[in-house]
């Protein structure tokens, strides 16, 4: 019975940074706190009253102790905020070669999609010692991605991307957990993340690998007809979208647009996302507004569908956007098969 | 050996009071319709208190239901839906319908005019009427459990509580809705009160550490609680009328519901910690005998407190992506309530140093709060500080930090303050060694209960969960053994209070040798006026001369 942990392992590269400075403020928090009950006890012993017409000393403060006992505190506090800025920009920047997984809650299951094209639920395959980039949203209501053994988590919030990114050092199967409450089910919205060595990696992904989703996401540009103004041509009805991906772009200078005129925008999966999503929230300069283009909601491409698409935005390279009529250009999916 | 009550009394020192029974503020009517019509602040204290002692009763049964089921890591008692209803009914009844009334309703109500010399608060009806509003307000609230209850979490988040949840938002909307003008009235209140009504010569630094975390609060309850009927209004258009403000479906966006909703939430967070902390120092000072230390950086420090926290709601939301430069512009503003918090228990710990401390019960309840508040604050630190906050934001960590802030905060500070209080209350002594021992077993029982929570949060534990993994279930046994405990803890003072308001021996008019207007001016229990004449403030509050000149004070 006494065997229950009471620390939780530590299995991704950023857990020792976290613990460490769990470590910081538990250690001055401790001291603090057996000064303040020593203090308490000694004082409600030693200077208790002792004959019942006894009053304390009539001082009424010191300068020097105000002062120390808000200075130091601050200059504690400051050094706990600035190492928790940095294990924060640890957690929350992802190195450029991460992999990307795209993760949808909802409830009350998480579903997963992998650069390969395939999709699970509650189960996450990670390779060992290599970092992953999760894009996460939600289909519902709020959700939250959490997995304690890599202390990160992120919120999986309807209409818009939010991503965290880990790299798994402890292979084997660690917990994962929906912690913002999201209705009836929520404490059984739960699954394993799966680390594998490479080698298992590269055997599961192949083995499970259907079509890539950048493919998938070409076949869904040709279907929801955004080939016919997003044309690869001089004369296409709206911007191109080739190498578009990370790049920053002017935004329009219409009476109507919501954003100031003279700003830019950096092309990232949420403004991809606003865009296809709500046309118009903003216009990049030279385009007309309102948009013309439709709003393309859930009825017409749902959450699974818009990681594709976006997947095939982010991929497409100069001169591969198909004309008008079909072509034969394919686009690189990573892990995808080539050609068909 | 210190000196208690009891030995005094053994002692033969005038305690207890023997004079013929007087007119007071409970005697001089004693109808029904007396009560329920009074403009009486005092009665009105006293109808709070009892009011919120049934929401405490019930918020705490729906407490023992979460902690009974968590025994075991399977959800074998009650169904999700069921538990997630219960946990939401205690957080609502907890956070609003106590916690954020609990001190300033009723022992601010009581206290505050007898401690300005005032006659009543600046608007008597209006004090009344807040008092109707709270019961209206719970009325909605527990008609919205007996339909059937609400799931969404005391938090209400969109768009859960806007499209998707079957509950009776909306009933219980317009309870919080209505329940917010009471604490708002009651703030408007206590300002003006503070400002026009205070005695001939009480000055403002000579006003009682007590009023000034009063007028803190009433400043968050003025300013802060529009925002939440502002927003429980927008969801409500949202839910009933379909306009889309929270859900992205409609083209909303959710996490413009959480700013909103924390701007106010967060802010309530001191309006339920800021008496208390007044309470600790009336309580500090006294028990002492000695000033209080540095009665300026305490008076500032509310001040403080209540200024920074509608500055720092944004770190209850840094994991929902909003943009990490407002992240750490919030962390480091959240920092800035540490200071002022640290003050006030240094500043207490500077007062008991070469005083002389009479351990009576209320100053039992005060160490408890002390140490409780110190571990409720110091682990906030966690929680403000980004790189460890990501982990531990929505677990059992949180939930253990603010239970001690809010109940070994707010709740135990709110007994002290009862336990001081009562025999001005109602003229009458308790039994102090049972409120010893209460204040014992309270203690005792919260840490058992919460501490291993901290624990649980770190391993993985997410909070509103009805099923765990098995292997944190030590710990939960841990957890409901102590609530146990506490639970003791709390009944005991509501038995042997309410026997000692109507049958415990008489109390003189100041049994603490205190040096506030509300002991030394007016008798216990006061009469309806509370004061024969204007009483008139010469100096600055807690100077204690020595017990045998006091009584000689009092003679004529």
């Amino acid at each position: 019975m006494w065997d229950f942990p009471i620390f939780p392992k530590q299995a991704s590269t950023v857990a020792s940074s976290v613990d460490n400075l769990t470590l910081f403020i538990l250690s001055y928090n401790v001291l603090i706190t057996a000064g303040v009950f020593v203090c308490l006890i000694f004082c409600a012993v030693y200077f208790r009253q002792r004959h019942k017409d006894e009053v304390g000393e009539q001082t009424h403060g010191g300068l020097l102790l105000e002062i120390s006992w808000a200075v130091i505190p601050t200059i504690i506090c400051l050094v706990t905020f600035w190492w928790g800025v940095k294990v924060y920009a640890e957690l929350v920047v992802p190195p450029a070669d991460a992999t990307d997984v795209y993760v949808v809650g909802r409830q009350w299951m998480w579903k997963t999609q992998y650069p390969t094209g395939h999709k699970e639920i509650n189960t996450l395959h990670v390779p060992l010692g290599k970092p992953v980039k999760l894009t996460i949203t939600s289909e519902d209501v709020l959700h939250s991605f959490w997995i304690p053994a890599f202390r990160v988590k992120a919120d999986a919030v309807p209409g818009r991307y939010t991503t965290l990114w880990f790299e798994a050092t402890v292979p084997g199967e660690h917990r994962l957990f929906c912690t913002e409450y999201c209705g009836t089910e929520h404490s059984r919205m739960i699954g394993k993340v799966v680390v594998h060595d490479e080698a298992d990696y590269q055997k599961w992904l192949t083995e499970e690998a259907e079509f890539g989703d950048a493919l998938q996401g070409r076949k869904l540009f040709t279907k929801l007809q955004c080939v016919t103004c997003h044309a690869g041509e001089s004369q296409a009805k709206a911007p191109i979208l080739e190498e578009l991906y990370m790049k920053r772009v002017p935004i329009g200078f219409d009476k109507g647009s919501p954003t100031a005129p003279g700003t830019s925008v950096l092309v990232d999966e949420n403004y991809l996302r606003e865009s296809i999503r709500y046309p118009s929230a903003k216009i990049v300069a030279g385009w007309q507004h309102p948009s013309i283009m439709p709003a393309y909601d859930e009825s017409l491409v749902s959450e699974d569908d818009l990681f594709q698409v976006i997947a095939y935005i982010k991929s497409l390279r100069r001169g591969q956007t198909p004309p008008r009529i079909e072509a034969t250009t394919q686009p690189r999916a990573l892990g995808a098969p080539q050609g068909k | 050996m210190s000196t208690t009550v009891s030995e005094l009394k053994a002692k033969g020192v005038p305690f207890v009071n023997n004079e013929p029974s007087k007119v007071t503020y409970l005697n001089h009517e004693n109808t029904v319709a007396s009560w329920l019509l009074t403009l009486d602040h005092k009665r009105i204290g006293v109808m709070y208190l009892i009011s919120m002692t049934f929401m405490f009763l019930l918020g705490g049964i729906f407490a023992g239901i979460i902690r009974a089921e968590l025994i075991t890591p399977k959800g074998d008692m009650l169904s999700s839906d069921f538990y997630n209803k219960t946990f939401t009914a205690h957080g609502v009844i907890m956070v609003f319908f106590v916690l954020i009334p609990a001190v300033p309703a009723s022992l601010g109500n009581f206290i505050m005019p007898l401690m300005l010399g005032a006659k009543d608060v600046a608007f008597p009806r209006l004090n009344l009427m807040s008092w109707y509003l709270y019961v209206i307000g719970a009325v909605f609230t527990l008609l919205a459990m007996l339909l059937g209850g609400v799931d969404t979490g005391w938090t209400f988040y969109t768009p859960l509580s806007s499209t998707y949840s079957n509950g009776n938002v909306m009933v219980v909307a317009a309870g919080l809705f209505i329940l917010g003008f009471s604490s708002i009235l009651t703030g408007l209140n206590f300002i003006v009160t503070i400002h026009r009504m205070r005695a001939p010569g009480l000055t403002w630094f000579r006003l009682p550490l007590f009023v000034w975390a009063l007028y803190a609060t009433s400043i968050i309850q003025l300013l802060g609680t529009p925002v939440i009927a502002i927003t429980l209004s927008l969801l409500g258009l949202e839910r009933v009328l379909g306009v889309g403000i929270f859900d992205p479906r409609l083209g909303g966006d959710p996490i413009l519901f959480q700013h909103l909703f924390w701007f106010y939430s967060h802010p309530a967070v001191y309006i339920m910690i800021l008496p208390p902390l007044g309470v600790a120092s009336e309580l500090v000072t006294t028990f002492s005998r000695k000033p209080i230390f540095g009665y300026q950086m305490i008076a500032g420090s509310s001040l403080a407190i209540a200024i920074f926290s509608f500055i720092v709601w944004a770190h209850h939301m840094f994991t929902s992506g909003i943009s990490p430069y407002a992240a750490m512009f919030f962390s480091l503003l959240t920092f800035s309530v540490a200071i002022p918090s640290g003050i006030k228990v240094f500043t207490w710990l500077g007062t008991m140093w070469r005083g002389s401390i009479v351990n009576d019960s209320p100053m039992w309840f005060a160490y408890g709060f002390i140490g409780l508040f110190t571990i409720g604050g110091l682990t906030g630190l966690f929680l403000s500080t980004l790189g460890t906050d990501i982990h531990l934001h929505d677990t059992y960590f949180v939930v253990a930090h603010f239970h001690y802030v809010m109940v070994g905060g707010a709740i135990v500070g709110l007994m002290g303050g009862l336990h001081f209080w009562w025999p001005k209350m109602f003229g009458r002594m308790y039994n102090e060694p049972l409120a010893k021992l209460s204040a014992f077993f309270v203690f005792a029982g919260f840490n058992l209960t919460f501490f291993p929570q901290f624990l649980l949060g770190y391993l993985g534990m997410p909070r509103r969960y009805h099923e765990y993994p098995a292997e944190m279930q030590v710990m939960n046994v841990f957890s409901t053994a102590g609530a146990l405990v506490l639970g003791l803890g709390y009944i005991m003072p509501m038995i042997y209070l309410t026997y000692a308001a109507f049958w415990g021996p008489k109390a003189s008019k100041n049994p603490w040798g205190a040096t506030t207007l509300d002991w030394t001016a007016t008798d216990s229990p006061p009469t309806p006026h509370n004061f024969e004449g204007q009483p008139v403030v010469t100096e600055e509050p807690y100077h204690y001369k020595s017990t045998e000149n006091k009584e000689h004070a009092l003679a004529h």
